[in-house]
């Protein structure tokens, strides 16, 4: 484990740093309009803009690998956007939510207008002053999202909104349907032995809840509640599981495509995947299905951010606008198989791909969000208040060593 | 410049007057001139200002910068620099289990790499030099080369496609009906391909030391009475070792340096000191301690290169 700042450089550290890791509080008491209530970040009192006005002609995007699909969206295209608002979309692909914090902090942060980061960058981007609160005014389809996504914990503090929630999908565990018969139904199978070396799983540092969401039903004991919020003990027994793992991976997985062929080259047979790859998997042919097995599953809700210094507001907030339309939602979910977060999408859906609303549980009840945990920065300070939780630079440590 | 002047030449008090003569009629060069025939050194010295500027600017000033990060900090939640000196990084790099374990196995898989290229390319590259005719010589020195054109990440895919479970290796292993050999995505895998990859840094040094043995010296061992083998391990061997040195610099410090192989090829446990770096810079956003830990290879490499030279390898470059 790396050790942090002696008590001189906490000195050091500038006020809102200071601010920052002392009082990032009380998750998990729900705020008026939704979210949580907590410290202000330091871009809480930007008033956000009150109308849209002229284009800018440009618009610089960081996004998720195939967010930004100009090949797969036709109905409507990325580019009758930017034809109809002048926006030249440009667009910078990133491989995990650590590189999005990183980019977006780099470079004093002018050089992007938007970022689709995921819930375990979010809370890291706001504190970090990357991203200013978003007016929800000017997106015509707001209205129209699934309640806990109108203010979701990870974008949503003391009720302003740092961004736009865009789509979901739960990690899924998934399997070749070959080497199993019967279908899993639980975690176990990726930490049990006699898979060794068949296994894979995702090579980032909030897998660790994936780990610690597993131990809430094997370890009781152990008194997890939140798998982003553990103690040092509860911390301590998911690394443990998942150093225990590392001899059953074969791989662990950066990008998609690695992962899609592992399991076609019969690499693995098991692993933590998202449905999209199961979704290209099975468009292939193969014998591979994925499931939610009975512990329950961590998931990411992914949320357009706005950059404290966007060169191109207008264009961002038009871009915003768009992508939460039924259409785009559809597209979208259909392409990279994940979860709409506008319920008037599900329609839509069903004319593209017969079945997907349901099988993407587009439809879901709001109880459904209960059984999936979303991802979310872990920070110091516990649901009790005190200061013992892990946070994520350890988090990222502790993955280093687990993985080296 | 007393002792600069050369002899013979007008005192300098009598060379103002005739520099301003020469000024009158020549007008504009002869300053310049009579600036550099008066101080021989400032003419070598604006030669040499460029490459040497450019090498302390660029490359000295880099390192030394990379060496002062390395004595900082971040703040851990919002990876802002914090500029407080302390030797943080370099504790948690020596005393940490972890990073030893990564600097030991990319160390050690540098030094089997180099051993492996060495091996393979001194019977390759004697033939190339000594057995080969004029026109032999070419084709291979052509085929030596020919990979050196192709995108090293093609290069390292194709290994991917060979040695993956369901790949040429084993479907061939299973025609000849014997069991798969799951290399793909291991630290073995790793090994194949960078031996693969730096194989022409190795041969062609190597080729260059052999071809320059003077033939007089084998016939002179012949006279003496050596068999052919003899001949080789006294008098070739010796010669060629700066050669093999010289590849090995460029082999070790490849591997050593490699991040991209361990990302595509590599399986659970083939991290690399260079991916470490490149995850605490691209990804933890933590470039204090990844400035610390790429110290670590340019430590390493400062000791070989030592070594390198002590063997007389910068004579074969």
């Amino acid at each position: 484990m790396r050790s942090r700042e002696t008590p001189a450089a906490w000195l050091r550290l500038g006020t809102m740093a200071a601010a920052v890791v002392i009082a990032v509080t009380a998750c998990g008491s729900t705020a008026t309009n939704g979210g949580v209530t907590g410290q202000q970040p330091p871009t809480a009192n930007m008033k956000p803009q009150s109308s849209i006005g002229a284009g800018e002609g440009a618009l610089n995007l960081i996004d998720w690998p195939g967010y930004v699909d100009r090949t797969n969206w036709q109905n409507p295209s990325v580019a009758s956007f930017e034809q109809s608002t002048g926006c030249k979309i440009s667009v910078k692909d990133a491989n995990t939510s650590d590189e999005m914090v990183t980019l977006m902090a780099n470079g004093g942060g002018g050089q992007w207008d938007m970022v689709s980061a995921s819930g375990d960058a979010d809370l890291r981007l706001i504190y970090g002053g990357s991203v200013k609160p978003m007016n929800t005014d000017l997106i015509p389809d707001f209205k129209n999202f699934q309640t806990y996504f109108k203010a979701p914990g990870y974008n949503t503090i003391n009720g302003i909104h740092y961004g736009i929630s865009l789509q979901w999908g739960p990690n899924t565990l998934l399997y070749n349907t070959k080497k199993f018969p019967n279908p899993p139904n639980s975690w176990s199978v990726i930490y049990d032995p006699a898979n060794k070396g068949l296994v894979t799983v995702p090579d980032n540092p909030i897998q660790i809840a994936d780990a610690a969401l597993y131990l809430i039903k094997k370890q009781p004991s152990l008194g997890i509640k939140d798998p982003y919020e553990l103690n040092q003990k509860q911390f301590d027994a998911a690394v443990a599981l998942l150093k225990q793992q590392r001899p059953l991976i074969k791989k662990y997985w950066a990008l998609e495509s690695e992962e899609i062929s592992l399991f076609q080259n019969n690499d693995v047979v098991v692993g933590a995947a998202w449905p999209y790859q199961t979704n290209q998997l099975k468009a292939n042919g193969g014998p591979f299905a994925d499931t939610i097995p009975t512990e329950g599953a961590t998931g990411w809700g992914d949320t357009w951010m706005l950059a404290t210094k966007a060169p191109h507001p207008n264009c961002a907030y038009m871009w915003a606008a768009w992508v939460s339309t039924p259409n785009v939602q559809a597209e979208q979910a259909i392409s990279f198989g994940e979860t709409p977060v506008n319920t008037k999408a599900c329609a839509v859906m069903e004319t593209i791909a017969a079945g997907s609303c349901a099988q993407y549980h587009a439809d879901a009840p709001g109880s459904y969000f209960d059984t999936i945990k979303f991802w979310k920065t872990p920070i110091a300070q516990c649901p009790d208040g005190s200061q013992s939780c892990i946070p994520y630079a350890q988090w990222q440590a502790a993955w280093t060593t687990i993985t080296a | 410049m007393r002792n600069g002047r050369p002899p013979g030449q007008p005192s300098p008090r009598n060379l103002a007057v005739t520099t301003a003569g020469r000024l009158r009629k020549q007008r504009g060069a002869a300053p310049l001139q009579g600036l550099f025939w008066r101080r021989p050194w400032l003419r070598s010295a604006i030669l040499l200002l460029p490459p040497l500027g450019w090498f302390v600017l660029i490359y000295l000033t880099s390192l030394f910068l990379l060496l002062i990060t390395a004595f900082w900090t971040i703040n851990t939640f919002t990876t802002q620099i914090v500029q407080a000196w302390n030797l943080d990084n370099f504790r948690i790099i020596l005393t940490d289990e972890t990073y030893r374990l990564i600097v030991g196995r990319t160390v050690i898989l540098a030094a089997l790499v180099t051993v492996t290229d060495a091996v393979l390319a001194f019977p390759f590259a004697y033939f190339m030099a000594r057995v080969a005719s004029r026109r032999i010589q070419t084709i291979l020195f052509a085929a030596v080369l020919l990979p050196l054109w192709a995108s090293y990440l093609a290069r390292v895919y194709s290994w991917i496609l060979i040695l993956n479970h369901s790949g040429v290796l084993n479907s061939t292993l299973e025609a000849l009906h014997l069991p798969p050999a799951n290399i793909g995505y291991t630290n073995v895998a790793m090994w194949i391909v960078f031996s693969y990859i730096w194989l022409p840094f190795m041969i062609i040094p190597t080729y260059a030391a052999l071809e320059r043995v003077p033939e007089s010296l084998l016939e002179a061992a012949a006279d003496l009475g050596a068999p052919r083998w003899r001949a080789i391990r006294d008098v070739v061997l010796p010669l060629a070792i700066p050669g093999v040195i010289a590849g090995s610099i460029f082999t070790f410090s490849l591997t050593l340096g490699d991040y991209i192989t361990p990302i595509l090829i590599g399986g659970a446990g083939s991290t690399f000191i260079g991916n470490v770096v490149y995850s605490n810079v691209g990804i933890a956003n933590n470039l204090p301690f990844a400035a610390a830990l790429a110290m670590i290879p340019v430590a390493i490499m400062a000791v070989y290169l030592l070594g390198a030279k002590r063997l007389g390898a910068f004579e074969a470059l």
